[in-house]
């Protein structure tokens, strides 16, 4: 007789998943501040800009990131403070 | 001779012909200085995403140019002075926006 413990079900351990830079790897050099559809993916849905952590964005990218999404603002292309933009 | 971008909003009030001339104007400004127009588009009118001026639309137009750096000054201290104009913004293409506008065109030329 063992005394190891038993579970009916597996216990979830979480596995993390490793997190990777999207525009390093598929490619995208130049960010661009007019597509305001794929800049929605980088800010939630108050419009705000997702952090690294998040994202998983390299710094590099992150800072053109940021450039663009402050760039798609003033041009009222996406908005300084939204709801519900998801 | 440097590379810029330009993209400005007219307001929703202008005729067809009014908004022509505008930009007809725009670009002569550039060109009698000495700069070269590149590609420009309209994007026609458009909701924006915020009110400007009370404003919920606007004529989105595009220009890529180029042109030595002093003819951007006089070139946006002409928009910040028509009253037309509700927003602008003008920006220096580096080589990776160059390739991705270059792509950009070649999409749009497909598809249309």
């Amino acid at each position: 007789m063992s005394n190891d413990i038993r579970y009916l079900t597996p216990i979830n351990i979480d596995i993390k998943k490793e997190k990777y830079c999207r525009f390093k790897k598929s490619g995208i050099k130049f960010i661009d501040y007019k597509d305001a559809n794929f800049l929605l993916k980088l800010v939630n849905e108050q419009g705000k800009i997702l952090p690294r952590r998040i994202t998983g964005t390299s710094a590099k990218y992150q800072k053109r990131v940021n450039k663009a999404i402050k760039r798609a603002r003033h041009l009222a292309i996406l908005p300084y403070v939204g709801d519900m933009l998801k | 001779m440097n590379s810029y971008e330009t993209v400005f909003i007219l307001t929703p009030v202008l005729s067809d012909e009014q908004a022509k001339e505008a930009v007809q104007k725009f670009e002569g400004e550039i060109t009698a200085k000495g700069g070269k127009i590149k590609h420009s588009e309209s994007w026609g009118l458009r909701k924006m995403a915020y009110p400007i001026q009370k404003k919920s639309t606007g004529f989105y137009y595009l220009v890529e140019f180029q042109a030595e750096g002093n003819v951007v000054a006089d070139y946006e201290l002409m928009m910040k002075r028509d009253e037309r104009v509700l927003r602008f913004l003008t920006v220096k293409m580096d080589a990776d926006h160059l390739a991705y506008a270059d792509k950009r065109r070649a999409k749009a030329g497909a598809t249309a």
